[in-house]
């Protein structure tokens, strides 16, 4: 057979069994959607953790007061130990060469107020690295530019909302609000969205290390956040800083230096779970999809012995109906795989356009696997059926039959 | 140019064995006109089949043209089959979704000749089974004599030695059967060999030379 004539014949065979193609493409197509979405989503949920465990780059250190034992687990937020962090503790700490920047917080609530408007917010005392360190970003005015830990000043950002709720649509930079017994002035407000380690940046009122302290009338810290220059350097900072500060603190191991591993490993069990979970989902989706278009296949195929008969009568072998068969089946496994991928992608695109919490995404190797297993499936199940036609004797396929006789 | 020798089909059924052929030896001759007679289950229809190469025998020997097929593997019994012996059937089958005029291109498909080749064999065949105007009808457009017209022109269109008709006639009515009947044995008269399986005595007796089974044997032999 020529080979364009051989493509013509499969050519007739989809293009004039339109309702058998149509049906065989759905399954085909379905067999590989469902795998790519439940995937999906799966995989977007398992980002989701991910990224909200992943609170911490991965070369930053954070210290805070009281001994933890354990490794796991987070301490408590407000753990008031016998001896404070104190912002001397920060300034030595800044003096450690593979220390690339210390952000000092101090944190509690206050009442703010202006023109007659009161809000409760949290007040979170830092220097201007932590904006940095944490990428916080000002949409409008700027960061104070004063590095020196010691020294107060009134200035102070505030999150969106709370500017919102304060100012509505008027002007915030350059006012003063009041927060507790002290005045400060609005230099800065904090962009849209922001999110950092489990606060609502939204609702915050941010100002120098200094003022926070003698506002809340204190000298320890809450934390000191800790960039190192190189992650390579994580383990040896973790290890100079609490050799330092035990130093410090004379000879009393009295605080905790935690690294994302550490936090991360806390929630290792519950990553693992969503892996199998993710994997099991692909599987049995892969399962179902390939009971499906085998199905459709053995159907297709076996409906059509007869045909398989009269073409060997009319000179065709077995080898050439085989192929003829594999073909179809292959080009129509092909297209019908792509377009649902196509289909897969246009279904996320969509979901991801108005699902904002999660983000969905395929993984290659789902893509890649439901286009195999779409393929391998068609193929399989079209040879079985048309090499078992192929090798019985023309007469018995023309009958239709499995076996004469029986 | 058929020569048989000793023929046997045996088919298993349940725990017994079936002498569907039992020793047949069988001499036709080239462009014959043959007609094999005999009830249902008399071996009629395994005797054509084997004749046609769609099935093998158990033992015995087959020799076409001179060559012994019976030793021959099934892609060179597919070249024999399609160089020799065309098919006409019962029930037609044509290809549905086919149309008259691509039913009858696809023995040539298969054997892989060129489109111009297969242009002019196909319009000659077609104009002489009178099918021109009904070339681009499916089979379901047409009528039984006209589907089984068009399955002739399949069988004779790579110019077959030998013509196989299982009860070509046997779903049609009078009408178109006697036309049907006609066209093959105009075939014939061009030299055509033909061997028709009927249990039709009219049909039958129409051959000069008539050949009656029962029981897996020819019983009965009449050449007029």
């Amino acid at each position: 057979m020529r080979w364009l004539d051989f493509l013509r014949f499969i050519g007739q065979v989809l293009n004039r069994h339109r309702f058998r193609t149509l049906m065989l493409w759905l399954a085909i197509a379905i067999g590989v959607v469902a795998v790519n979405l439940l995937t999906a989503l799966g995989e977007g949920a398992k980002v989701f953790v991910l990224n909200e465990v992943n609170l911490l780059g991965r070369k930053t250190l954070i210290v805070l007061p009281g001994k933890k034992e354990t490794t796991g687990g987070m301490p408590p937020l407000s753990g008031q130990s016998p001896r404070s962090l104190t912002i001397k503790d920060a300034q030595a700490i800044s003096r450690l060469s593979a220390v690339k920047a210390v952000a000092p917080l101090v944190l509690g609530n206050i009442e703010v107020s202006y023109a007659g408007k009161l809000r409760e917010v949290i007040l979170l005392g830092t220097t201007p690295s932590f904006f940095l360190m944490r990428n916080l970003e000002v949409s409008q005015g700027k960061v104070w530019a004063n590095v020196d830990m010691q020294k107060g000043e009134a200035v102070c950002l505030i999150g969106h909302q709370l500017r919102h709720e304060l100012f509505k649509s008027s002007p915030a930079l350059g006012e003063w609000v009041r927060a507790g017994d002290r005045r400060f002035r609005v230099i800065g407000v904090l962009k849209e969205t922001e999110t950092s380690f489990g606060f609502d940046m939204a609702d915050v009122m941010i100002v120098p290390i200094a003022s926070a302290q003698s506002l809340f009338n204190v000298d320890g810290l809450f934390r000191i956040f800790i960039e190192v220059k190189y992650f390579s350097q994580l383990v040896m900072a973790k290890q100079k800083i609490t050799a330092l500060l035990k130093k410090r603190h004379e000879g009393e191991e009295d605080v905790t230096v935690i690294s994302q591993d550490a936090m991360l490993s806390s929630v290792q069990g519950l990553l693992d779970i969503l892996t199998i979970a993710v994997a099991g989902i692909a599987s049995i989706s892969m399962l179902v999809a390939g009971v499906l278009i085998m199905n459709m296949m053995i159907i297709t195929v076996s409906q059509r012995t007869k045909e398989i008969g009269l073409l060997k009568a009319l000179g065709a072998t077995a080898g050439t109906v085989r192929l003829l068969f594999l073909c179809e089946a292959g080009l129509i496994s092909l297209l019908a795989s792509l377009s649902g991928l196509v289909i897969s992608y246009a279904v996320l695109l969509v979901a991801n356009t108005y699902i904002d919490t999660l983000q969905f995404y395929s993984p290659w190797w789902a893509q890649l696997s439901s286009l195999l297993l779409a393929m391998s499936f068609s193929l399989l199940f079209a040879w079985l059926p048309a090499r078992r036609a192929a090798s019985m004797a023309p007469v018995d396929a023309l009958q239709g039959q499995q076996k004469r006789g029986q | 140019m058929i020569e048989l020798r000793h023929l046997q089909k045996d088919f298993k059924v349940g725990g017994d064995t079936v002498h569907a052929l039992d020793d047949v030896s069988l001499d036709i001759l080239s462009g014959e006109y043959v007609s094999i007679m005999g009830p249902s289950g008399s071996g009629k229809s395994t005797l054509m089949n084997i004749l046609g190469l769609l099935d093998r025998e158990s033992t015995g020997e087959y020799r076409l043209n001179g060559q012994n097929v019976s030793v021959l593997n099934d892609v060179e019994r597919t070249r024999v089959r399609r160089e020799n012996i065309g098919f006409v059937f019962q029930s037609y089958h044509l290809i549905p979704r086919l149309t008259a005029r691509e039913n009858i291109e696809l023995p040539m498909l298969l054997a892989g000749i060129s489109p111009k080749e297969r242009r002019i064999k196909l319009d000659a065949v077609l104009q002489k089974l009178s099918l021109v105007d009904r070339a681009h009808h499916s089979p379901n457009q047409l009528s039984g004599g006209q589907r089984q017209r068009v399955a002739i022109g399949r069988a004779i269109v790579m110019k077959p030695s030998i013509l196989l008709a299982d009860e070509p006639t046997g779903n049609l009515d009078s009408k178109s059967g006697s036309d049907v009947t006609h066209l093959l044995e105009s075939l014939n008269e061009e030299g055509i060999t033909l061997i028709v399986v009927t249990h039709d005595q009219a049909m039958g007796n129409r051959a000069p030379r008539q050949l009656n089974m029962l029981d897996g044997r020819i019983n009965d032999e009449i050449k007029v």
